[in-house]
């Protein structure tokens, strides 16, 4: 870092705003958007802040910059080729400061959402801009984003993880929100993904950041999802050494519905999910999902429509977090892999990354060379995940695993193209789960299907 | 469906692995490198189309995520694959396509090797911009182009030999829907 005074950065708590919304009955709503051209993204931002609903904006960056390709980006501006995201290395700093000037602030927290298992120069970024909220983490942006080893991602994480929090001396409070609750977007069994974004949390505490958020991707089956977000809870409670972190949900990862219809009842769900589960923030999806990336307007029809569902199950539940098993079988497995794991090493980077070499952690169908990959995952009859094959995960030292037997199933590519397609194909039946959200929030105006080939 | 783009497409009918002019192989078997372009980290189409392959006979060599260009240079030297496939849906396949097929072609042990592309390749999805993305892929080496195809677009291209040219009716997301896709067609392999 550069000895030259450095802008204050202003109090910004990402956590602190979004637990204060929460508590006064908002569900905070977030897109994923990003923009190569600084004048859409402003204009994506500025649209986001005035949304009729309860917003924190988004920067989502581009791939190149994700992997650091300075030749394909320099080549993509230089051309004009349209990029899959915001460059914000790429871009001047003044040229960034100047798109987000007089949008963020104390009432419209910004966070940096990138998908780099090398990301210090997009820490260095942030940092100099005074943005001090992002995400990530050593597993979740290592394994599903490439093939960088994780020993290095996990070096990476902790050096920029340090360096973020430096933040602190500024009069900002450093925010990482860990995406292990998404890991590859879909079939992944419930109790990896919350032990993950509970490693992540903890992994960001023991490298100084202090305000953490833990995610869950919502999944296959409404019940499995609301034990999942009472397991994720209870595990941050018993083991974050500090109250500032709060839950985050994503609306559905994998292979979206493709019916407009079916798009906004997959976020209906996922709003009821956090209502129900008392989840502070939920990332929205929208109608553009399957095909490409989404428009400025169709976010703001997602995110509006989604603090609607979300405002209507609250009027029907009123507030009332509903109850499940503490004790159920995502918590039993959740917290049997993440005791493993911790009983590894006291330094939870190189705990993670033994974990990854023994199979005690192991993503099914995760092609990254450091996944053991002998996991396997399906969808049962009641629509819940299940692990086929559990591999080396450690389930006897702590859970049963209930309905662990390791059930070989020969894949073919029928059967996981069914199991990818499940959720789609739910959501855009005539009629499918979310069904009374529907009737009760007036659907925005449906646009065309998108222009065809 | 959708119809692949074809390098040659007045060629009549596709003709064996490896022709020149690059028609799909009509008897299967032997080895496929299966990869992506070095930006794209999507593997849940490697998994599925690797799947895909190897029930339609072929072996598979799969690179996985962010295939750096000199990575699969190696990896077709060293295999010598009938057929190397690459996938992207991130939207960057258009661009890193273009870069990635001249550097293949460039080693001249890799000039006449088939080689197609396919997935989602670009960021947004006018009808004008897959034609003349399309023509340029092709220009810049691929033998076959399939703009935001269908796996079972790729089922076909291998199996049944179709005429290239035929028109591309439906965006195929909606079709591999109505259908049901993969579920019903792999029971003919
Ligand atoms: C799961 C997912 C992820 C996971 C991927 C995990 C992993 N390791 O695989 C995560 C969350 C990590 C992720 C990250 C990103 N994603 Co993503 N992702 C998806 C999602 C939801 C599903 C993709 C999937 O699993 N497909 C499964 C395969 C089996 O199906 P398919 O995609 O339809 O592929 C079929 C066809 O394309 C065809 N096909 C593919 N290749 C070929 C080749 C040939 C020759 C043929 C004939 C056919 C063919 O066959 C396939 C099988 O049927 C899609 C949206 C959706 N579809 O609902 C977005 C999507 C693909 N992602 C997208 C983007 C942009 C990204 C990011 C860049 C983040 C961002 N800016 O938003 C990063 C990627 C970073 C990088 N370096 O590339 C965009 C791409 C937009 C575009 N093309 O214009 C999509 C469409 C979402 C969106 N609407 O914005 N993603």
């Amino acid at each position: 870092m550069t000895e030259a005074p450095l802008p204050a950065v202003g109090a910004v708590d990402f956590d602190a705003f979004v637990r204060r919304r929460a508590s006064a009955g908002a569900l905070v709503v977030q897109p994923r958007m990003g923009f190569m051209d600084p004048e859409a993204m402003r204009a994506g931002l500025a649209a986001t802040r005035a949304a009729d609903a309860t917003t924190v904006g988004t920067l989502t960056l581009d791939s190149y910059t994700r992997l650091r390709d300075e030749a394909a980006l320099a080549t993509a501006l230089a051309e004009g080729r349209p990029l899959n995201g915001y460059p914000l290395t790429t871009h001047p700093p003044e040229v960034t400061a100047r798109m987000l000037a007089g949008l963020r602030g104390p009432d419209f927290p910004v966070q940096v959402r990138h998908g780099s298992a090398v990301p210090r120069h997009i820490f260095e970024s942030m940092i100099g801009l005074g943005l001090s909220a992002s995400e990530g983490g050593p597993i979740s942006y290592c394994l599903p984003y490439g093939r960088t080893p994780l020993a290095q991602s996990v070096r990476n994480w902790a050096d920029s993880t340090r360096l973020f929090a430096t933040l602190r001396e500024r009069g900002a409070q450093p925010h990482l929100e860990s995406f292990g609750g998404c890991l590859l977007g879909q079939l992944c069994p419930p109790s990896l993904l919350v032990a993950v974004s509970v490693l992540e949390a903890l992994f960001f505490h023991q490298h100084g950041v202090r305000s953490v958020s833990v995610s869950y991707a919502q999944q296959t089956n409404a019940t499995q999802d609301r034990e999942a977000v009472a397991a994720l809870r209870r595990l941050c409670a018993e083991l974050l050494p500090e109250p500032s972190w709060h839950v985050v949900i994503y609306a559905y990862m994998g292979l979206y519905p493709v019916t407009p219809r079916g798009a906004y009842r997959m976020l209906a769900s996922a709003a009821e999910l956090a209502v129900r589960s008392g989840a502070e923030r939920l990332i929205v999806k929208t109608v553009a999902e399957s095909m490409r990336i989404p428009t400025v307007e169709e976010n703001v029809a997602a995110l509006e429509f989604a603090a609607a569902a979300a405002d209507t199950v609250r009027g029907w539940t009123g507030g009332e977090v509903a109850e499940v098993d503490a004790d159920n079988e995502v918590y039993r497995e959740a917290a049997a892999l993440v005791d493993a794991v911790r009983d590894l090493h006291p330094d939870l980077g190189t705990a993670l990354a033994e974990a990854f070499t023994k199979g005690y952690l192991d993503i099914p169908y995760c092609l990254h060379p450091d996944n053991q990959g002998r996991t396997r995952s399906y969808i049962d009859e009641e629509g819940r995940l299940r692990w086929a094959d559990s591999g080396d995960l450690p389930f006897g030292r702590g859970g049963d695993g209930g309905g662990l037997a390791g059930r070989a199933r020969t894949v073919t590519s029928a059967a996981l193209h069914a199991d990818l397609h499940h959720v789609r194909y739910a959501y855009d039946a005539d009629e499918g789960p979310a069904d009374d959200i529907l009737a009760a929030v007036a659907l925005p105006a449906l646009p065309a299907l998108p222009p065809g080939p | 469906m959708t119809a692949p783009a074809r390098r040659d497409a007045h060629e009549p009918t596709p003709s064996g692995p490896g022709a020149p002019g690059g028609g799909a192989p009509a008897t299967p078997g032997g080895t496929v490198v299966l990869g992506t372009v070095p930006s794209d980290s999507h593997t849940w189409n490697l998994v599925l189309l690797q799947l895909l392959l190897e029930e339609c006979g072929f072996e598979v060599v799969n690179l996985g995520p962010c295939v750096p260009e000199e990575l699969l240079v190696e990896e077709c030297l060293r295999h010598r694959p009938e057929l190397v496939v690459i996938s992207s849906i991130n939207g960057h396949g258009y661009a890193d396509g273009l870069r990635l097929a001249p550097r293949v072609r460039a080693r001249p042990e890799l000039a006449e090797l088939s080689m197609i592309i396919g997935g989602k390749l670009g960021v947004g999805g006018e009808a004008a911009d897959r034609e003349r993305g399309s023509r340029a892929l092709l220009e810049a080496g691929f033998d076959a182009v399939f703009f935001d195809a269908a796996a079972a677009d790729l089922r076909r291209y291998l199996l049944s030999g179709e005429r290239p040219g035929e028109a591309a009716a439906a965006p195929a997301l909606e079709e591999e829907y109505a259908r049901g896709e993969l579920a019903g067609a792999s029971s003919a392999s």
